[in-house]
C-alpha cells in the first residue's frame, strides 16, 4: 500500500514537467501580441510596448521563457500577471473559494445522488424510480447556464431567499445556490450510475448468499449491495472533483464568483503564460491526488481489490 | 453592500480596536447614516495600479476620475468646468498660462501646487516610465517618444502658476485636461509608483476607505473626501465599485437589490430592461463610434474604383433596421465620424447621404466600379469573436450580399490580439471592425488618431494631404468655433473617401435601483456619481 502510494506520487514529477511545458507552449503559440492587445484600439507611444514586453520576458524565445518560469517557480516565485499582481496572490484568492464551492457541490451531489439512486434501484419500475429517471434526464439535457439563470431569478431576484451574487467573504450560505447549480448535472449522472449498479448487484450471487444466511434486509442493502455499488460512483466523483474545480466558469460568471475557472479563462484570453501554467500545475496535482484517492478507496470498498508491491 | 478583504480579520480587528480607543474622544467617526448613503455601482478590475498616466481603460478610469481632481472636469454634456484651475489662458493657442485655485490639498495633507501637475506630467511623458497614456503629452514642447527627455514646454512660475508651450497651436487643448492622464500627483507617489498605485492618494471628491480598500478582482471602497471643495462635491456618503466578470451578474444584482447603479445593460436584457426598470433606465448615444475599415493595400479598394466601391458598400447597409433588430435600439445609426454627445457633431454634413440605405444608388456605384475593374472573390469582414460581434457582422454582410449580389461573409478571429496582429502587419483580406471611444469630448480626438497620415490607430493606411491640412488648420484655429468648422470640412472629405464605413454610435444603457435618485450619465457613459443621492 505505501509502496503503491509512493510510486504513484513519484509519477507526478514527469506529469508536472510535461504538463507545464506543453501548456506554456500552447499559451506561447496563441496568435497576436498580448501586450499590444491590452491597449485595444489606442496604441501607446512607440517604445512603450517593447519595454513592457521585455519586462515580462516576452521578447525572448519560447524555451528561455519557460526555463525562466520554471527556475523562478522552484524559488517560490510564480511570476506576475500583466497588471503586476503576483500570481501567488491570485491563486491564494481564487483557490480557496473554488475549493469550497467544489466541495459543497460534491457533497450535495454525492449525498442526494446516492440516496435517490439507491431508492430508485431498490424500487425499480415503481413511480419513484420513473420520476427519478425523468428528472435526471431533464437535468442532463438542460444546459447549466439555463439552470443557473432560472435558479438565480427565482430564488434570489423574485423570492429574495438568497443573495443574487456571492460577496467576497463567500460564506457557505451564499455558496449554496451556485453549488446546487454546479451539482445538478453530476447529481443526475450519480443517480443513474447508482441505480444501475444497485439493481445489478441485487441479483448478484453474494447478495443471494447474504440473504440466505438470514441477514436482515437492512444489512444486506446497507453493507453488501450499497458498498459494492459505490465503486463506479466513486470513480465518477474523483474525476468530477477535477472538473468542478476548473469547469465552473459558467456558474462562476452567473454568480460573480472570482474563482479558478474564470481566472484561467481570463488569463488565456490575455495570453498570460505564468498565470495559466501556475494554475494548471496545481490542477494537475489535484487531479493526480484525486485519482490516487479513488484508487485507494477501491480497495476499501471492494475486498477483491488489493494493491501489491 | 460593503466589501472586505478575504483573509483580513486581523486588520479589521486592529481597525475596530482603534475605533474603540478613539471612539470616546473623537466625534468624526462616520455615523451609521453615512454608511447607508454609499452608492454601489459596477466596474471592472483595473488593468494596472491606479497611476493616472497609466490608466487608459474604463475599469481604472472610473476609479481615477473619482479620486483625482484635475485642472478641469466635465459636465454631463461634455462641457469643461474649471476644477483645480482658476484659469487656463492663451493669446496664440500655443503658449498657455495655467493658474490654480489656492487651498487644494491631497488627502495626505500635501498642498496641490503647480509642481504637482508639472511633475506628474513629466513622469507620464518620460520614455523609460513606459506609461500607456504618454502620447497625451506628445504635443508639449520637448516630448520625445524614443528616449528619455525633459518636457521643456512646462515651466513652473510660482506655486499656483505654470506655463505650457505646445509644439504647435491647438485651440481646443484645454478640452483634454479633464482626462485622467492630466491629473496631479502628490510627491509621495514618486518614491514607489507601483505601491502608490495600490493605495493612491488623490485630491478628488472621493478617497480610498483606508489601506487595502481596493480588493483585487472584487471591488474598491471609496468614501467622500471631507476636504474636497470643488465643483463635484458628493451628495452621498461614498462609492463602492464592485467588479463583475459578466454584466449579466451585475444586472441580476440590481434586480436583487444588491447594486444601486449599472452603466452597461447586458445584451440578454435588451428586450426587458425598460419594463424591468420603468422610469429608472437610460438609453442615449454615447461617445463611442463604430464602423469598419477597408484597407487601402487591397486590390479594388483604392483610387477612384475604391471610392465607388466604398460608397456602394456603405449605401447597401440598412443601419436603421440592424440597430433596431439586432441591438433593440441601443445603437444610433451614424451620420458622421464622431458622436452626438460631442460639441460640433452634425447630422447634416455635405455628402452624409452616403450613410443612408439606398440599394439603387449602391448598385449603380458598384456597377460603375465594375466598369473600371471587375470584382472577383468574396467580400469578408473580420472581427474578434470574443467580443460579441458575430450577430451584427452577419447582419451587415447579409445586407451587402442582398443588395449588391456579391458573396459577403464575416471572418472571425479568436481574440482581439489575433485580429490586431493581422491589422498591424497589413495582412487583412477584407474589411475589419473598428471602434473608437472618445478620451475627451472633442471632434479632434475622433479624427486625428484614426485618419491622419501615419497616426497610431490608422492601421489601414489612409493618407490624404487635404484631410491632414484641414486637421492642422482646425487645431491651430484661434477659436473653438473656427476649429469645429474645419473639422466638419475634414469629415466631409472622409465622407467622399470613406477610409472607414461608419455604422452607428453605441448608446449608454443603464438601470438603477429605487434606492437612489438623481442618476445622470455623463458624456463618457459613466454616471455622475457625485450627484446621486441615496436615502431612506
Amino acid at each position: 500500500m505505501i509502496w503503491y502510494t509512493g510510486k504513484r506520487l513519484l509519477q507526478m514529477i514527469p506529469v508536472f514537467f510535461g504538463a507545464t511545458l506543453l501548456i506554456y507552449f500552447m499559451v506561447f503559440s496563441l496568435p497576436g501580441d498580448p501586450i499590444a492587445a491590452l491597449y485595444g484600439d489606442r496604441p501607446p507611444a512607440p517604445g512603450v510596448i517593447e519595454q513592457i514586453r521585455a519586462q515580462y520576458n516576452l521578447d525572448k524565445p519560447f524555451i528561455v521563457q519557460y526555463l525562466i518560469y520554471i527556475g523562478n517557480f522552484f524559488q517560490g516565485d510564480l511570476g506576475t500577471t500583466y497588471s503586476g499582481r503576483p500570481v501567488g496572490d491570485v491563486m491564494a484568492q481564487a483557490f480557496p473559494i473554488t475549493a469550497r464551492l467544489a466541495l459543497l457541490a460534491l457533497a450535495i451531489e454525492a449525498f442526494f445522488g446516492i440516496l435517490v439512486g439507491l431508492v430508485a434501484g431498490l424500487r425499480k419500475g415503481k413511480l419513484f424510480d420513473t420520476s427519478a429517471l425523468v428528472v435526471s434526464l431533464l437535468l442532463i439535457s438542460v444546459p447549466t447556464f439555463v439552470i443557473g439563470f432560472v435558479l438565480q431569478y427565482v430564488f434570489a431576484v423574485k423570492l429574495g431567499w438568497a443573495r443574487t451574487t456571492v460577496s467576497s467573504e463567500a460564506p457557505f450560505s451564499e455558496l449554496l445556490l451556485p453549488a446546487l447549480v454546479l451539482a445538478s448535472v453530476s447529481f443526475a449522472y450519480i443517480v443513474r450510475l447508482t441505480r444501475a449498479s444497485v439493481s445489478d448487484n441485487l441479483n448478484a450471487d453474494f447478495v443471494r448468499t447474504a440473504t440466505a444466511k438470514g441477514l436482515s434486509r437492512r444489512r444486506v442493502v446497507g453493507v453488501h449491495v450499497l458498498r459494492n455499488s459505490l465503486v463506479p460512483v466513486v470513480t465518477f466523483l474523483g474525476v468530477d472533483l477535477g472538473s468542478l474545480m476548473v469547469g465552473a466558469i459558467v456558474t462562476e460568471g452567473i454568480f460573480n464568483i472570482n474563482g479558478v475557472g474564470g481566472t484561467i479563462y481570463k488569463a488565456i484570453k490575455l495570453g498570460e503564460g505564468p498565470t495559466v501554467v501556475s494554475f494548471i500545475a496545481v490542477m494537475v496535482v489535484i487531479f493526480v491526488l484525486a485519482n490516487l484517492l479513488v484508487d485507494l478507496l477501491y480497495a476499501a470498498l471492494d475486498p477483491r481489490i488489493r494493491y501489491a508491491k | 453592500m460593503k466589501i472586505r478583504r478575504l483573509g483580513i480579520p486581523a486588520i479589521a480587528l486592529a481597525a475596530a480596536g482603534a475605533l474603540v480607543l478613539s471612539g470616546c474622544a473623537s466625534g468624526d467617526t462616520p455615523a451609521e447614516g453615512d454608511k447607508a448613503s454609499i452608492i454601489t455601482t459596477n466596474g471592472s478590475e483595473p488593468q494596472n495600479p491606479i497611476i493616472p498616466t497609466n490608466t487608459t481603460e474604463t475599469g481604472g478610469g472610473k476609479i481615477a476620475t473619482s479620486i483625482f481632481a484635475g485642472l478641469v472636469s466635465y459636465t454631463a454634456t461634455g462641457e469643461t468646468e474649471n476644477e483645480v484651475a482658476k484659469s487656463i489662458e492663451s493669446d496664440d493657442a500655443q503658449n498657455w498660462t495655467v493658474t490654480l485655485n489656492e487651498g487644494w490639498e491631497f488627502t495626505n495633507g500635501e498642498a496641490v501646487t503647480a509642481d504637482s501637475f508639472v511633475d506628474a506630467w513629466t513622469y507620464g511623458a518620460m520614455f523609460s516610465n513606459a506609461q500607456g497614456a504618454s502620447y497625451f503629452f506628445d504635443d508639449i514642447a520637448g516630448f520625445n517618444g524614443e528616449a528619455d527627455a525633459e518636457l521643456t514646454g512646462l515651466k513652473v512660475v510660482d506655486d499656483t502658476t505654470f506655463t505650457v508651450e505646445l509644439a504647435s497651436p491647438e485651440a481646443d487643448w484645454p478640452l483634454r485636461l479633464g482626462y485622467t492622464a492630466f491629473m496631479p500627483l502628490p510627491s509621495a507617489a514618486y518614491d514607489d509608483m507601483e505601491a502608490f498605485g495600490e493605495n493612491p492618494i488623490g485630491n478628488g471628491p472621493y478617497m480610498l476607505d483606508g489601506e487595502g480598500a481596493w480588493e483585487h478582482e472584487v471591488g474598491i471602497d471609496l468614501v467622500t473626501n471631507p476636504d474636497y471643495d470643488g465643483v463635484r462635491k458628493p451628495a452621498n456618503g461614498g462609492l463602492t465599485i464592485v467588479f463583475y466578470a459578466s454584466q449579466d451578474a451585475a444586472y441580476a444584482d440590481v434586480q436583487g437589490g444588491n447594486l444601486d447603479v449599472l452603466d452597461a445593460v447586458p445584451d440578454a436584457a435588451f428586450e426587458s430592461y425598460e419594463s424591468d426598470f420603468p422610469d429608472r433606465f437610460i438609453n442615449q448615444p454615447a461617445a463611442i463610434f463604430q464602423g469598419f475599415n477597408m484597407p487601402y493595400y487591397l486590390e479594388h479598394w483604392s483610387g477612384e474604383e475604391g471610392k465607388l466601391r466604398r460608397a456602394a458598400i456603405s449605401m447597401s447597409i440598412d443601419r436603421k433596421e440592424i440597430t433596431d433588430v439586432i441591438f433593440q435600439g441601443t445603437r444610433t445609426p451614424a451620420t458622421d465620424f464622431t458622436s452626438p454627445v460631442i460639441d460640433g457633431y452634425s447630422d447634416s454634413l455635405k455628402g452624409a447621404e452616403v450613410l443612408e440605405y439606398n440599394p439603387e444608388e449602391a448598385k449603380a456605384k458598384w456597377a460603375e466600379a465594375e466598369a473600371i475593374a471587375p470584382y472577383t472573390g468574396t467580400f469578408d469582414l473580420s472581427y474578434n469573436s470574443d467580443g460579441g460581434h458575430a450577430a451584427w457582422v452577419d447582419a451587415v454582410t447579409n445586407s451587402i450580399k442582398n443588395t449588391l449580389g456579391i458573396e459577403a461573409i464575416g471572418k472571425p478571429y479568436p481574440t482581439f490580439a489575433a485580429a490586431l496582429e493581422d491589422r498591424e502587419s497589413d495582412a487583412l483580406t477584407g474589411g475589419t471592425r473598428a471602434g473608437w471611444q472618445g478620451d475627451y469630448p472633442s471632434l479632434y480626438n475622433f479624427l486625428a488618431p484614426l485618419y491622419q497620415t501615419g497616426a497610431g490607430s490608422n492601421y489601414e493606411d489612409y493618407a490624404s494631404p487635404e484631410f491632414d491640412a484641414l486637421l492642422k488648420e482646425g487645431a491651430s484655429a484661434s477659436s473653438v468655433e473656427d476649429a469645429t468648422a474645419k473639422y466638419q470640412e475634414a469629415q466631409e472629405l472622409l465622407l467622399v473617401d470613406l477610409p472607414t464605413i461608419p455604422l452607428w454610435y453605441s448608446n449608454v444603457t443603464g438601470v438603477w435601483s429605487d434606492k437612489v435618485e438623481n442618476v445622470v450619465y455623463g458624456w463618457d457613459s459613466v454616471p455622475l456619481y457625485t450627484d446621486i443621492t441615496k436615502g431612506e
